[in-house]
């Protein structure tokens, strides 16, 4: 994760660059300093904002990350501001609205120059499969797909997909808290 | 043969009838608690409850020992999972699956499942047979074998018309294998003359459409 990948394909749109970076002096030497970051920022792409997709976001973008996400809900969006006083895309955020499994969608999202994608919708089998198609049809290097049922978590993990599963992480946690190993 | 079906709708729980129908062993997963208990009232304990795109209720249903696996859920995930999860962990080698949305027809063959049936598709071939727009229908496509089934109706004075088969001048790797005409089909000799308003069935190679078209159309058609 802490790699740091060159985007294969930096698009400069205005709209892009975060208004911090936007009001620097356009001189080539301060302005230069803060577009040679966003050249070689992490492209990630979240597919699913909820909880946890908006969140991951959010991190990422104050991280310096390039971050675009992918909702078939408006609604999201929201999620994505609350607490800031400037809009997602005043941050330098790009929000997509579109379902998980339309191509076109996730082209107008970024996938094709994604270097890392996550899969964080609230369906284990859309996770699954959107996370397939970012790695086999749009060989997206680091792919993160969230799988709530751990038995397929573990089974895909296996078959090279990067799998988290926050109910394994419960049970642990509960098993722990309970006092056992 | 044993069969294990996922998704008891309309279309899985008439499969499951059929099937058994004709002597087969069948399980019918079903994740809806209520439509499980009205498929149940009518097959008993062929209709299991349970979400078949988890691992532990395809192994309840016996997903090891089984000679096929047909998803026919409404959710295209969870069809293509069932199956890909069929095929590559139990190793189920015949695996059949529901498109409910054509456009997602191209995830099922990125991740290799096939084959697969898409109501949408089929109506649309349908259509296409019945009101034929462009003088062509698709009737076959063998896609391993990279072959296609196609029919055309003989223009008039088309450069096939009025010809013998032997004279009709087809790309290699095609060939006519049937004739309709005024109601009733046969197979033609090289010395068949193909007339007018004749439909034609022809076995090709798969992309060889736009050469044969030309054959049986008035020019510039």
């Amino acid at each position: 994760m802490r790699a740091r990948v060159p985007t294969r394909h930096a698009t400069q749109g205005p709209d892009l660059v975060p208004a911090s970076v936007a009001n620097l002096p356009a001189d080539g030497s301060q302005g230069g300093a803060a577009r040679q970051r966003r050249d070689d920022a992490l492209f990630v792409l979240i597919v699913g904002a909820g909880r946890v997709g908006s969140a991951v976001a959010k991190r990422a973008l104050s991280a310096g990350y390039e971050v675009s996400v992918l909702d078939e809900d408006p609604l999201s969006h929201e999620r994505l501001e609350e607490g800031d006083g400037q809009t997602w895309e005043e941050l330098g955020g790009h929000f997509t609205v579109g379902t998980a499994l339309e191509v076109d969608a996730l082209i107008e999202a970024g996938v094709q120059r994604a270097d890392v994608f996550i899969a964080s919708t609230d369906g284990d089998n859309t996770n699954l499969t959107v996370a397939q198609i970012a790695q086999r049809r749009f060989g997206v290097q680091n792919v993160v797909c969230r799988v709530m049922d751990p038995a397929r978590a573990a089974w895909y993990q296996e078959q090279g997909l990067s799998t988290i599963s926050p109910t394994r992480h419960a049970i642990e946690m509960f098993a722990q808290a309970i006092g056992l190993e | 043969m044993y069969v294990i079906i996922v998704g008891a709708g309309k279309v899985g729980l008439n499969l499951a009838r059929e099937l058994l129908d004709k002597g087969h062993e069948v399980t019918l997963l079903e994740s809806d608690r209520r439509r499980y208990l009205v498929v149940e009232a009518e097959l008993g304990h062929v209709v299991q409850y349970g979400d078949g795109t988890e691992l532990w209720v395809l192994e309840r249903a016996g997903v090891q020992r089984t000679d096929l696996v047909i998803a026919v859920t409404g959710d295209d995930e969870d069809n293509v999972l069932v199956c890909q999860v069929a095929k590559e962990k139990y190793e189920c080698e015949r695996v059949i699956a529901r498109v409910n949305n054509p456009r997602n027809l191209q995830h099922f063959k990125l991740l290799g499942i096939q084959p697969v049936v898409s109501a949408t598709d089929l109506i649309l071939r349908l259509i296409e047979h019945e009101v034929p727009r462009y003088g062509l229908v698709h009737l076959l496509a063998l896609e391993e074998e990279r072959l296609e089934i196609i029919e055309l109706e003989v223009q008039p004075g088309a450069p096939a018309a009025g010809r013998r088969v032997a004279e009709v001048r087809l790309p290699e790797g095609s060939l006519v294998i049937s004739v309709l005409r005024a109601g009733r089909g046969f197979v033609p000799t090289a010395e068949t003359v193909v007339e007018a308003g004749d439909q034609v069935l022809l076995v090709l190679d798969a992309g060889l459409e736009d050469q044969i078209t030309p054959v049986f159309s008035t020019g510039g058609a």
